[in-house]
């Protein structure tokens, strides 16, 4: 299992995931950098990713979308903040326009990668922050379904604390 | 909203969910508009009553923080709330879950090339390796 820890801070909606490869990190990077490469990864089965453009220099933008199991496409843009390679990127992230391939007015995240060369490979440590909990919903595609079963359940949990 | 931390809520707030909650009506619209937004005169619409009564029932409701209004043109869109932090919590999960298949991705990748040319440990290496043959 590549994944070492894992930790959610729900309140600051910030994910810190710290994975351990067996490969230098110089080609770990290579796999952040060549688009090629990091659309083999970067969105996984059933919806591959395509990177149109892809620049990995601060500054610098790409453009991919993900294709669905039924051929649905949805964009995302990627914006390159700060890069200290092979050792950090920073970048901003979010759904894109379809058709405009303008970013997604809505909201956004920050992504910081880490990268640490360790006696077996790479140790490369990822934070993900979103700017509000209604981006996070848009952005991973969830419908209102799913909150309305989970609000639906806190208003069952109310009642049934009341009664006892 | 609520409840995951229901012994911080003050008195007076919990007051205000039992009190909304305590009515027939406002536990249907409540169902209602977690499912999904509803204007106030689609409330109204459901119910033997007056749009303005509608409208009264909605304002406790939202006193208790158990739904938002917004304006959408000239309408008043009225949707359910939901305790952000859990919310946040399943959402983060999910993306948890991303990443680890992004990171089983980057490991079948390195597998692969290990696989391919096992003297490798990594493309830097393998560069220097010109006289190796798959």
């Amino acid at each position: 299992m590549p994944v070492i820890s894992s930790t959610r801070d729900p309140e600051a909606r910030s994910l810190t995931i710290v994975c351990e490869f067996a490969a230098p990190v110089e080609r770990i990077w290579e796999l952040w950098e060549d688009p090629r490469q990091l659309e083999k990864w970067w969105c996984p089965e059933p919806y591959p990713a395509t990177f149109e453009t892809h620049d990995l220099r601060p500054g610098g933008t790409s453009s991919y979308y993900s294709t669905g199991p039924n051929g649905e496409l949805q964009r995302a843009w990627w914006a390159t903040t700060a890069v200290d390679k092979p050792r950090r990127i920073e970048f901003d992230g979010g759904l894109a326009d379809n058709d405009t391939r303008e970013p997604d007015p809505d909201g956004r995240m920050h992504g910081t990668v880490g990268f640490e060369p360790i006696e077996t490979g790479t140790r490369m440590t990822s934070v993900t922050v979103f700017d509000s909990v209604p981006y996070m919903e848009k952005m991973l595609g969830f419908g209102h379904e799913e909150g309305s079963k989970q609000a639906l359940g806190q208003i069952d949990a109310l009642l049934v604390s009341a009664g006892a | 909203m609520v409840v995951n931390k229901s012994d911080q809520l003050a008195d007076a707030e919990v007051d205000r969910i039992f009190h909304a909650l305590a009515d027939a009506t406002r536990r249907d619209i409540v169902t209602r508009v977690l499912r999904r937004p509803h204007s106030v005169s689609e409330l109204a619409a459901g119910y033997a009553m007056s749009f303005a009564a509608v409208q009264k029932h909605v304002a406790v409701l939202e006193r208790a923080a158990l739904v938002s209004k917004t304006k959408r043109g000239r309408e008043q869109l009225v949707r359910g709330e939901v305790d952000t932090v859990a919310r946040a919590t399943e959402l983060l999960r999910a993306y948890e879950q991303l990443w680890h298949a992004r990171a089983e991705g980057i490991d079948a990748l390195l597998a692969a090339e290990r696989v391919s040319d096992p003297g490798a440990t990594g493309a830097a290496d393998s560069a220097n390796d010109t006289n190796k043959t798959d």
